[in-house]
């Protein structure tokens, strides 16, 4: 919920923090942590039913993209080892490009939204994805370990 | 995953028209339809090869014929065109209003969709604060959208960046009128402006009002960049006025008013009524300006002579009588009044029926100062006329309101009856 609030209330404040996708990061670091698909899987399509409601656009596409996302992100969790920064990085990339992929593919296949593919834009707001999540998850961790 | 694709499927629609199709009926009509037409094609192949082969005879005569037959119905179908555009233009013509803004409700914007592919944002206020869809939000630099969801104490606003947003826009200078739309990268682009028109970029673009949200004239951005798109049109880069990344109070129009088109009760103004508005004339004194207004009242202008501005027609009458008054108290000669009466009614005594008094006269005046007669300081009874009018014309000028006091503020009749 707090990503969703800050996903939805920073931008307006700092333009150039809506290249981040919070609720990605979120969804991978859950689904990486549980190691369950099935769970992996229902977090997100929660999380992602529940960014598509605070836009314009049918509800459904980030819903189908994090559930994608979900799903993969925890059967990867519960084969390798994600715990180091490295791993945590490359995998954070992959499963961005692998969203965005899904997104677009749902976006202009299904509602039609004439939307563009850039490999550049794509690679690069992955990048910066993925150092934040490298962050974010460092303080997961450390919120989780209290708990 | 196959649930939210198939309730994904349910909700999205096609078209945006309110019979639109849902894409799962789509997906069945496309599942279905090529087999039918397989079978169709099938059956009109085995038809036209039969025909085709067999039946050839006659075909270019018929051809010829059916030919003509098309030149003429083209004919036809331009002059009915023609009708029904005149038609058209007509009723529109009769139905026409501009709306105009009457209440706005200032809001503070609160949070963003949280994607940068939906360019929308959150308001404060809702449908307790009297807000429904569809209405358009602005800020004092330009236009921003349109209210597209309402809750009851929040709004989501859709901005003209986004994509799946459409405004009515049109060219300042040139009226051209285009759509606006969004793109996925969030700039603005008008569309639909043929690429035969003379688009220049810093040019300003306003709300055309066609599309009933916005209303018209209100300020949406600036031509950034002009190039050639396709299917002959041109593309243009808008850059909203408003600056829709840092907005943080706009203002919801609530209420908009609806008025006919200004219709000129005046009628159109005359170059020689403009002029005589503006050349010097002397004030009425009563027992003059009642002659005055006698002679005249002849003519169909009743109105006495005076300082105050006046209706062409009024102030017509009122530097005819001035004139005539003139051309009384200091003893013109007739000519001199002739031509200073402002028309034929202040110097014989009775005016043209049914034509304006002021402006023959001062055709004559004006012609005669194009002849060449001497001009003594522009007032209209005293600039043209023989040379003993002038003698007469500068005492004129000489009186408590001189004639260059009352020519430079005068104003022109549309300021003096607005509508």
């Amino acid at each position: 919920m707090l990503a969703l609030f800050l996903q939805a209330y920073l931008p307006r404040r700092l333009p150039f923090f809506s290249i981040f996708d919070l609720p990605l990061l979120v969804t991978i670091f859950f689904a990486m942590a549980r190691r369950n698909p099935i769970s992996g899987l229902f977090t997100g399509a929660a999380i992602g039913l529940a960014q598509d409601m605070l836009g314009a656009y049918p509800i459904g596409i980030y819903g189908i993209a994090k559930t994608v996302v979900g799903y993969l992100a925890s059967s990867l969790g519960a084969k390798l080892d994600v715990e180091n920064a490295g791993a945590r990085l490359l995998v954070t990339l992959g499963f961005y490009l692998v969203h965005a992929a899904v997104y677009f593919t749902v976006a202009r296949g299904m509602v039609n939204l004439t939307l563009n593919w850039s490999w550049s834009r794509g690679i690069l707001a992955g990048l910066a994805n993925a150092i934040l999540g490298v962050g974010l998850y460092f303080v997961l961790d450390k919120f989780k370990q209290r708990t | 995953m196959f649930l939210q694709v198939l309730g994904l499927a349910v909700q999205v629609k096609r078209s945006a028209d309110a019979e639109s199709t849902r894409l799962i009926r789509i997906w069945a009509v496309d599942l279905i339809t090529p087999f039918e037409r397989g079978l169709v094609w099938a059956q009109n192949g085995t038809g036209d090869l039969w025909y085709n082969y067999f039946f050839l005879r006659g075909v270019r005569a018929e051809n010829r014929q059916l030919k003509e037959q098309i030149e003429q119905m083209r004919l036809e179908q331009v002059r009915l065109s023609e009708d029904a555009t005149q038609a058209h233009r007509l009723q529109s013509l009769l139905a026409f209003k501009e709306q105009y803004i009457a209440k706005t409700l200032p809001a503070q914007v609160i949070g963003s969709s949280g994607s940068d592919l939906s360019r929308s944002v959150y308001i404060d206020r809702g449908s307790n604060d009297g807000l429904t869809p569809d209405m358009a939000v602005i800020t004092a630099g330009g236009i921003v959208g349109k209210v597209l969801r309402v809750y009851p104490s929040t709004s989501l606003v859709l901005m003209i960046n986004d994509q799946s947003s459409g405004v009515g826009g049109m060219l300042e200078k040139s009226r051209l009128q285009g759509v606006l739309r969004g793109t996925p990268n969030g700039e603005v682009i008008m569309e639909r402006v043929m690429s035969d028109e003379q688009v220049t970029p810093g040019e300003t673009v306003l709300s055309s009002g066609g599309d009933q949200i916005f209303p018209k004239g209100l300020p949406v951005g600036t031509v950034s960049k002009v190039s050639t798109g396709k299917d002959m049109f041109l593309n243009i880069q808008v850059k909203p006025a408003a600056d829709l990344s840092r907005l943080e109070e706009v203002l919801v129009v609530t209420e908009k008013q609806e008025k006919n088109a200004a219709v000129e009760t005046v009628g159109r103004v005359r170059a020689a009524d403009i002029l005589a508005q503006r050349l010097p004339s002397v004030p009425d004194k009563p027992a003059a300006a009642a002659a005055g207004t006698t002679a005249s009242g002849a003519a169909g202008q009743g109105t006495n002579g005076g300082a105050k501005p006046q209706t062409p027609a009024a102030s017509s009458t009122r530097s005819e009588g001035a004139e005539h008054n003139q051309a009384k108290s200091v003893g013109t000669m007739p000519a001199a009044s002739a031509a200073t009466g402002g028309n034929a009614s202040g110097a014989h005594g009775a005016p043209v029926a049914g034509q304006p008094a002021t402006g023959e006269g001062l055709k004559k005046v004006v012609q005669k100062a194009a002849v060449g007669a001497p001009v003594s300081n522009g007032a209209s009874g005293n600039t043209t006329g023989s040379s003993p009018a002038n003698p007469a014309a500068k005492p004129a000028t000489a009186r408590p309101k001189p004639a260059t006091a009352e020519s430079t503020p005068q104003p022109p009749p549309t300021e003096d009856n607005p509508h």
